[in-house]
């Protein structure tokens, strides 16, 4: 068993006992609840892959159950949400996950949260610059919207002049990275277990982390300050020159989002300043969102959005986005099923390269649900961190069941 | 006794005095909202039925919380427990007379809080025949009255409004409601759309009192006359002044409903 599956299992069984010790504390259990899906995967990549020989069709299932109880007339609770998935072809993707395991205590003006959580900081659809609380999942999707559960202490206070969470975070989880047999690789796999830090602590650095958001009026603003490992890992080459090893950075980060609502517009805008020892760096992503609602007196509301993305980091290896624009157009019928359609379009301004994505989506009955995600690559730019996955297009088709 | 001659001759004077229908619209309106004042909060659960043309059904399961707020519109939290793929997904509303409502979105897959637009006033609420605005607090200025007739609907002595509707992005011409005599509660509402049409009826039934005061229709059927869909909620479990206050309607409660 690899070194770092071993440590993330073992935090995460520790972590449950905890939880478990506290939770049968409280005996006065008020109500529980077992939701979750199951979900089967099939992938069909449109070419053989560059650097390896996997079959061009893959398939894989998935179990995301949520275990919820509630007690103290609902002002504590426990969440319990494990995430499993089993991989036909890549065996780095088949993978355990407490995506959640966190134990929550409400108060009038403040929330405290202890255990593994998840969290989402920002506003614009494109990227998500100032959200750096949990690691990336990225063997889930390699769009990063995935996310693995961060241990943590989290401290919510309510005021008047907005709200303040406070983040402790003593262990660090690592990226995942697809195998050898796997798609969206590059020339050499990631070892992800021979992963270094830059600071002596390692995984054991702890984190810190501070956001102040409010809403006043048409205006949501966030502030945000991060000190700890960086979670995206600046990759190295191994000794022997046939692997890339993963590096973790010591970083301080301070983002800003804002988004202003005004009619059917939305404006929105996210940005940071990296401190890291390789590099010093300003990003953003800006944009508009747009929606026709009831076309021609339909149902259907037609959404346009269009983002400006900066990235002013040293390494064009590591910034996929430093001068690119991303169209979309979301489609959303309000029918019954609730239909959706995305058409997205991203664009590197500098080199011409391109990107499309299509996600839809539909409910069957009362249970089940069906998605479909394709993407399509047109990378020609050598330098380009997207460079190994032009031959990578695939469609993809999802059937998930809730329970 | 004195109260009651007071009120008998207040009526009476107003009778005396000759209304305009916008008067006496006005006037019929101001009363049903006050007759609804004082409720505080408010919690009840939401059984959304809807029947296509074929008589084929679908159900939502939704939670509704409300907050009164005086000389505004009204907080709302709605939560949706099924279908269950959307479960968890939760909606907070800052609702305005006339400018615009502040709304934010819950996506529990995401765990992300979006701002979103309240332009979409005319769109359906989880594909139901209920528009947004059908289902928003009312609100006095949102509208302009005129008192048209006296009519007799099932038996119940009503009278008949018509009202305009006067905020940004409705999808109504007019609509007119038919409000009963005695406790002035709304018995049915008819649908204009944008080229004058009859679109909708709502009915509303089941009406129960709480506190003494406040009238609740446990049911409420939108019949959509264009397309030959319907949509029917039934609600259950209403309850009143169980002492939330604005802290229960923040931005970041939306991330632990359930």
């Amino acid at each position: 068993m690899p070194i770092s599956r071993r440590m993330t299992l073992n935090v995460s069984v520790k972590t449950l006992c905890c939880l478990g010790l506290l939770f049968s504390t409280f005996s006065h259990v008020q109500a529980y609840e077992l939701t979750g899906y199951v979900s089967g995967e099939f992938r069909y990549s449109l070419s053989n892959s560059l650097y390896s020989e996997p079959e061009q069709h893959a398939s894989s299932v998935a179990f995301y159950p949520e275990f919820y109880s509630e007690w103290d007339r609902g002002r504590q609770s426990l969440i319990i949400s494990p995430f499993f998935r089993v991989d036909t072809q890549d065996v780095e993707r088949t993978h355990l996950d407490f995506r959640e395991l966190q134990w929550l205590l409400v108060k009038d003006s403040w929330e405290l949260r202890v255990g593994m959580s998840k969290v989402f900081w920002g506003v614009t659809e494109s990227q998500h610059l100032v959200d750096v609380i949990n690691q990336t999942d990225l063997v889930e999707n390699n769009d990063t919207e995935d996310k693995l559960g961060q241990p943590m202490i989290n401290l919510s206070l309510f005021q008047n002049w907005g709200t303040v969470d406070l983040f402790m975070m003593p262990y660090f989880r690592e990226r995942t990275f697809v195998g050898k047999n796997g798609r969206f690789r590059s020339a050499l796999v990631v070892e992800k277990d021979a992963a270094k830090y830059e600071s002596g602590a390692g995984q054991r650095h702890l984190d810190i982390a501070v956001r102040w958001s409010h809403s006043i009026g048409e205006w949501d603003i966030g502030l945000s300050h991060f000190y700890g490992t960086n979670r995206e890992p600046l990759l190295l080459l191994n000794e022997s020159g046939t692997a890339l090893i993963p590096f973790y950075e010591t970083m301080k980060q301070t983002g800003l989002d804002v988004q202003y609502t005004f009619q059917s517009w939305l404006w929105k805008l996210e940005t940071i300043r990296r401190d890291t020892k390789s590099d010093t760096f300003t990003a953003f992503t800006g944009g508009v969102e747009y929606t026709f609602y009831n076309i021609l007196d339909s149902n259907l509301d037609v959404g346009v959005l269009a983002e400006y993305l900066f990235d002013d980091r040293n390494s064009e290896s590591l910034a996929s986005f430093e001068n690119d624009a991303l169209f979309a157009t979301r489609f959303t019928w309000n029918d019954e099923q609730s239909s959706e359609l995305l058409f997205g379009l991203i664009h590197d301004l500098s080199s011409n390269d391109a990107g499309w994505n299509v996600e839809a989506s539909r409910r069957i009955g009362n249970r089940w649900k069906v998605s479909l995600e394709a993407r399509f690559y047109n990378i020609k730019d050598e330098e380009s961190v997207l460079y190994p996955l032009r031959n990578d297009d695939y469609i993809q088709l999802e059937f998930m069941r809730y329970f | 006794m004195y109260k009651f001659l007071i009120v008998l001759m207040l009526t009476v004077t107003s009778l005396a005095v000759a209304e305009t229908p916008e008067e006496k619209g006005f006037a019929i309106a101001l009363e049903t909202d006050n007759r609804d004042k004082g409720w505080q909060d408010s919690s009840a659960v939401m059984k959304m039925v809807l029947r296509n043309r074929h008589g084929q059904e679908s159900v939502r399961q939704i939670r509704v919380v409300n907050l009164e707020m005086e000389g505004d519109g009204d907080k709302g939290l709605t939560v949706f427990d099924e279908p269950r793929d959307i479960k968890g997904t939760a909606f907070l509303s800052y609702s305005h007379a006339l400018v615009a409502d502040e709304q934010w979105i819950y996506l529990p897959a995401l765990k992300r809080v979006k701002r979103i637009s309240s332009s979409n006033k005319s769109g359906p609420f989880m594909g139901s025949e209920f528009a947004y605005e059908d289902i928003s607090s009312f609100e006095i200025p949102k509208y302009n009255y005129l008192y048209l007739r006296d009519e007799v609907l099932d038996g119940i002595d009503c009278f008949v409004l018509e009202l305009r509707p006067q905020y940004q992005y409705s999808g109504y011409t007019k609509s007119y409601v038919w409000v009963d005599k005695v406790e002035y509660r709304n018995q049915k509402v008819e649908y204009y759309d944008r080229k004058g049409s009859l679109l909708k009826v709502q009915r509303f039934t089941d009406y129960q009192l709480y506190l003494n005061q406040y009238w609740r229709a446990h049911t409420m059927t939108m019949d959509n006359k264009q397309n030959g869909k319907s949509t029917t909620l039934y609600w259950t479990n209403f309850k009143f002044k169980t002492g939330l206050t604005s802290a229960d309607f923040k931005k970041n409660d939306l991330k632990r409903q359930r």
